[in-house]
């Protein structure tokens, strides 16, 4: 019982990755039917981002000059690296995407997976071969609770994404900007027609996106601190499994989603050997959509309309 | 003069929709253009909101300002050009009221909208009663309300609408009509109306151009397009 709970724990650390990394693909692929297959190294370099900002943070605290304390840190880092990464997805989005609003998804997807190595390879360019260990921040404290080791960062880990996941189901639901987006999701073409600079919402949905991504990378570093150019890649595609699981285009899907990656990933290796874990796990997320192609949430068939 | 349409020439790919065609609009007035499946009414339509790319040489004024400088959402949110398009295009998974308040995303007049939105109510009380109803659920005259809403909501100096009467029963096919009626005289919007349902359109409508194959091919004002016997022997079943 107590190994149980351990690994739910774990599970729920480990599925708010993949929740937060999907939640991107899901949000793109519902406005504008694309997969960004440059996300998973969008988290990258959120992830890299976050851990410059840390660093100088940290940097600048020890010179006495401003003296602040890692908490203090962290949600700067969070916040700024959020803005920072916010601006790779939106020239993302404009350089990579935009032309290519019209051509076929074929050539958008390639271009996402160009975006990628370009972003990796610039970042071994830019920081070199060597790992990058990103700085603690904070203390790493561990309670026990009746036998279930439980630290503080995997706490912060996950309230912090369900924190945001929050703010994005608010912000989708009670704002016009994201009641555009669920009309995008809907009828891409006509929402021009309502006044609304469709544009501007892609821009936004990709900067949200990145943004998230970013989070994650953060949360990602705190847990496991060594950075390498290649991380976001197989987060990337589970990511992108997560989002076809939870039904292309659904924020609640890619949610849910991704933690049940997380519990699968977990549970499989509570009891199998871990090196079989992505062989066992990922069969069974290839039955459920054997059973369920259309993921958890999504429509069984298109039902957007073209002019 | 407010709109003003000349040589206007689109093409999807290498068919010709329209093969340069000339109209214009006065302000308040009611304008309908009829025409067969397929003579590029719908086209016409979209050409003016921007839904489609017109070839070189088109020239499109509103207000003596060139109409083509702007994309299509600003054609709705600077010149308050509104379409209703073919079809009606709901966002069926939002609600009647969020319809209404997407149409209002770029306005900055924000303080006018609930009194806006209650106008909307006054004209068509219909849908009040389904305020928080997804509009998916809506009926088809209900939905055709809706979406004159929206339109009104987003810009109402012209109205372009696409077959408003479009698989509505004779009944509520008239009350549309009366609707539209009454926003043309209490607001002044100008309206372009494409119809199949010739009779019904130019009934309701001061001037009237007929299109064929890409082509205006006869105008006038209503009255003597209903009783010229082309139009009669073409649209309006001998």
């Amino acid at each position: 019982m107590v190994f149980f709970l351990q690994n739910i724990i774990n599970a729920l650390q480990w599925g708010s990755f993949y929740a937060m990394i999907a939640l991107g693909y899901s949000m793109v692929y519902s406005i504008l039917m694309l997969f960004n297959f440059a996300h998973g190294d969008i988290f990258m370099v959120g992830a890299y981002i976050g851990f410059g900002v840390a660093t100088g943070l940290v940097t600048l605290s020890a010179t006495g000059f401003i003296a602040l304390p890692g908490w203090v840190i962290l949600v700067l880092t969070i916040l700024l690296s959020m803005f920072l990464t916010s601006f790779v997805g939106m020239i993302v989005e404009r350089v990579g995407y935009r032309p290519l609003r019209d051509a076929p998804r074929a050539s958008a997807a390639i271009t996402g997976l160009m975006i990628g190595i370009i972003l990796e390879t610039g970042n071994l360019a830019l920081m070199g071969a060597r790992r990058v260990s990103f700085p603690p921040l904070i203390e790493s404290v561990t309670y026990n609770i009746g036998g279930v080791f439980v630290t503080n960062k995997k706490i912060l880990i996950v309230v912090v994404s369900l924190a945001f996941m929050l703010a994005l189901h608010l912000f989708v639901q009670r704002t016009r900007y994201g009641m555009a987006m669920r009309a995008m999701a809907f009828d891409f073409v006509v929402v021009p027609l309502m006044g609304v600079p469709v544009n501007t919402i892609a821009r936004l949905t990709f900067a949200i996106g990145s943004a998230l991504a970013a989070v994650a990378g953060i949360l990602f570093g705190l847990a496991y601190p060594v950075l390498d150019p290649y991380m976001g890649i197989v987060f990337g595609w589970k990511a992108f499994v997560a989002a076809i699981l939870g039904g292309r285009g659904s924020i609640m899907g890619a949610t849910l989603a991704g933690f049940l990656l997380g519990f699968i990933e977990i549970f499989v290796a509570m009891i199998f050997p871990s090196t079989l874990r992505d062989l066992i796990a990922y069969s069974i997320i290839l039955l459920i959509l054997v059973f369920r192609p259309h993921g958890f949430f999504g429509e069984p068939y298109s039902a957007r309309l073209r002019l | 003069m407010q709109l003003s349409v000349e040589n206007l020439r689109v093409s999807y790919g290498r068919i010709k929709a329209l093969h340069g065609i000339d109209f214009h609009l006065d302000k308040g007035e009611i304008v309908c253009i009829i025409g067969a499946n397929g003579a590029g009414k719908s086209t016409t339509l979209r050409a003016i909101s921007r839904m489609v790319p017109v070839e070189p040489g088109s020239r499109m004024t509103y207000m003596g300002q060139d109409l083509l400088k702007h994309p299509a959402d600003r054609v709705v949110s600077r010149l308050g050009i509104s379409h209703v398009p073919e079809g009606r295009r709901l966002f069926g998974n939002l609600t009647v009221l969020e319809n209404l308040q997407l149409a209002t995303f770029a306005r900055k007049d924000r303080e006018n909208i609930p009194a806006d939105i209650d106008r909307v109510f006054a004209i068509f009380p219909r849908l009040q009663e389904r305020v928080s109803q997804k509009s998916g659920t809506l009926s088809g005259g209900e939905q055709q309300m809706l979406a004159i809403g929206r339109a009104f909501m987003s810009g109402r100096k012209i109205m372009l609408l696409d077959e408003p009467s479009m698989g509505l029963a004779p009944l509520l096919m008239l009350s549309v009509f009366k609707a539209l009626r009454e926003i043309n005289q209490r607001e002044g919007t100008t309206i372009l109306l494409v119809e199949q349902n010739a009779r019904l359109a130019l009934q309701f409508s001061s001037r009237g151009y007929v299109l064929e194959n890409g082509s205006l091919v006869l105008q006038g004002n209503s009255a003597e397009l209903l009783a010229n016997p082309d139009v009669k022997k073409a649209y309006l079943g001998g």
